[in-house]
């Protein structure tokens, strides 16, 4: 038998809130972070996004150091990961695990021999791990939108397999012009807030935030288990998702058959739900292949808008408070249902008894990850 | 509970040199990147259209592949061989490329053909795509080449029956500079999978 690995302590900094408590008033509520913008270094057109106030994170910041030099991204990964971290949990047996999708991209805007060196992930690993005084190499995970979500798996893997006894797991990314221009190249932007799974969206909102988690084999202040995860491929097309949902369908299936748990043991599925008709029609599919239609299901894309390599580590700090306090939140955004198969989106916040969560993840390249995590009671 | 798990095949690519299980099997001279692949591509005869609308990474990336999984995948059957891949510099090559396109108002042609690239997960796409292999995959990065935790990861894929074979692959390419090493992990076979065994690959 694998030792089991629980998650023991989270946190995020996002643009509603710099910790997990205010997050989750502010879901509670029904606020979004999502805005519109008109920054046209950041776009020529004004645009929908979740954007952290710079002004509220210097602030944050000084509270924690004086050292100025540190990019935006740095900021938001350390202020993360700084209530979490104390020299007791840090040992050679410690993982630092870092995921992002493009890190410190903003460096090439102004492009000179330091410029590439700042954009390297492992630059920004080690800026972060030095902070903290992490004894082990930094492990970095670029695999697009699953990335926040795939890096709980690895971690929990290495922590089964004895390499490491606990690890800390980072994800961030940022709103840049890099991304939103990308996005926008593809036609993929919203014209307005996201509104995932309905029939009015009209595409993605970008967001950016910081999210961390403590994943450990100390049972103590352990919130939930990580009991079950894949991470498998489409083999379809690398810039959109299989119409069939089949990597979607085989990750979580791999995540059920090492878990031992069925469909119907599921209290709640936190989704990906990027708004675009390509990804929430392949979800419905995928859930309804398994028969998950009648799990309450939510995309927390329309409060942060899409994080990127963050979403899928951010999205599972806030499902990990949806178990802990019995408490479903509506899928912000959603009205009338625009997928072609039934799933039982959240439309308002409610209690229910959460014992089995399960996360999923989908991006680029036609890669999928779903974890299922386990309430500790 | 820990099965020994082995070395199959690999190969390296690199300074216009393509070696399969330590044997040089292709070169060219005085080739830049994209001359040398087209060659190889055509030498090999791969056959693959899709090939010429990739980056640099892909295509690298791609190559290494072809030649350790066309003798391995069968194309009637389901193959579970798990993607392993790490590099240093991400997709920071065709990442400035594209960042040249919008940095100039004057001059602001964002592609999504090249945005696509601008993730290091795509070259496993690629390869999924063309294997039909719909297994694990991940991409890492790492300052260096770092054969510990790429052994660590693929013996974990294997003794946790999450795949039945891995290839493990370092592929580096930023500004014409170039490297790939890839190689298949399974449970039988006669080079033992331990870190000296791949380090002594990586350097053949």
């Amino acid at each position: 038998m694998f030792k089991k690995v629980y998650i023991s302590d989270t946190n995020c900094i996002t643009p509603l809130g710099f910790d997990v408590a205010s997050n989750i008033a502010n879901i509670e509520k029904g606020n979004t972070g999502i805005q519109k913008h008109e920054n046209t270094n950041l776009m020529p057109i004004p645009f929908y996004g979740a954007v952290i106030n710079n002004t509220d994170l210097e602030a944050a910041f000084s509270k924690i150091t004086t050292d100025g030099n540190f990019t935006k991204l740095e900021k938001m990964m350390i202020l993360a990961l700084y209530p979490m971290v104390d020299s007791s949990k840090i040992s050679k047996k410690t993982a630092f695990i870092l995921s992002t999708t493009k890190g410190n991209i903003t460096a090439l805007e102004k492009q000179n021999g330091k410029s590439i060196d700042k954009a390297q992930l492992s630059d920004l690993a080690k800026t972060v791990a030095d902070f903290f005084g992490f004894q082990t190499e930094p492990i970095i995970i670029s695999n697009a939108c699953v990335s926040g979500v795939l890096a709980i798996a690895i971690a929990k893997r290495m922590i089964q397999a004895e390499v490491y006894e606990n690890a800390f797991v980072v994800a961030g990314d940022l709103v840049s012009e890099f991304v939103l221009s990308g996005f926008n190249s593809f036609q993929a932007m919203s014209d307005a807030p996201c509104k995932p799974y309905s029939a009015n969206r009209t595409g993605v909102s970008l967001g950016e935030a910081a999210a961390a988690i403590l994943v450990t084999t100390d049972a103590t202040n352990a919130k939930v288990e990580v009991v079950g995860d894949g991470a498998i491929n489409d083999a379809n097309h690398i810039s959109g998702p299989s119409r069939t949902g089949e990597g979607l369908y085989r990750s979580i299936q791999s995540a059920f058959l090492e878990s031992a748990i069925s469909a119907d043991q599921i209290d709640y599925i936190s989704a990906h739900g990027t708004a675009t008709p390509f990804n929430d029609e392949m979800e419905a599919i995928a859930f309804n292949r398994l028969g998950l239609e009648g799990v309450p299901v939510n995309s927390l894309k329309g409060y942060y808008g899409h994080t990127l390599g963050a979403s899928g580590l951010l999205e599972t700090v806030i499902g990990i408070e949806s178990v802990a306090q019995n408490r479903l939140f509506q899928s912000f955004g959603f009205d009338e249902m625009g997928v072609s198969q039934s799933i039982n989106v959240i439309q308002e916040n409610e209690t229910k008894k959460c014992d089995y969560f399960l996360k999923t993840a989908s991006g680029f390249g036609g890669c999928n990850t779903a974890v299922v995590f386990k309430k500790v009671s | 509970m820990e099965n020994k798990t082995y070395i199959q095949s690999f190969c390296s690519i690199q300074n216009n040199s393509i070696r399969l299980n330590g044997e040089a099997v292709f070169s060219t001279e005085d080739s830049d990147f994209s001359d040398f692949s087209k060659k190889a591509y055509q030498h090999f005869e791969i056959g693959y259209p899709k090939f010429f609308k990739m980056d640099n990474l892909s295509k690298l990336a791609f190559l290494g592949s072809e030649l350790l999984l066309k003798k391995v995948v069968e194309s009637d059957k389901e193959n579970d061989i798990a993607l392993l891949f790490a590099n240093k510099s991400s997709s920071l090559d065709t990442d400035l490329k594209y960042q040249n396109s919008i940095s100039d108002s004057e001059n602001y042609f964002p592609s999504p053909a090249v945005f696509v690239y601008t993730l290091p997960n795509i070259c496993l796409g690629e390869i999924a795509i063309k294997n039909q292999l719909k297994s694990e995959n991940s991409f890492f990065i790492f300052d260096a080449f770092n054969p510990e935790f790429l052994l660590q990861y693929a013996n974990v894929l294997l003794n946790t029956k999450k795949a039945a074979k891995v290839l493990c692959g370092w592929v580096e390419y930023f500004n014409e500079e170039y490297k790939a090493f890839l190689y298949l992990v399974a449970d039988e076979g006669t080079i033992e999978h331990d870190k000296n065994n791949i380090e002594i690959a990586f350097n053949k």
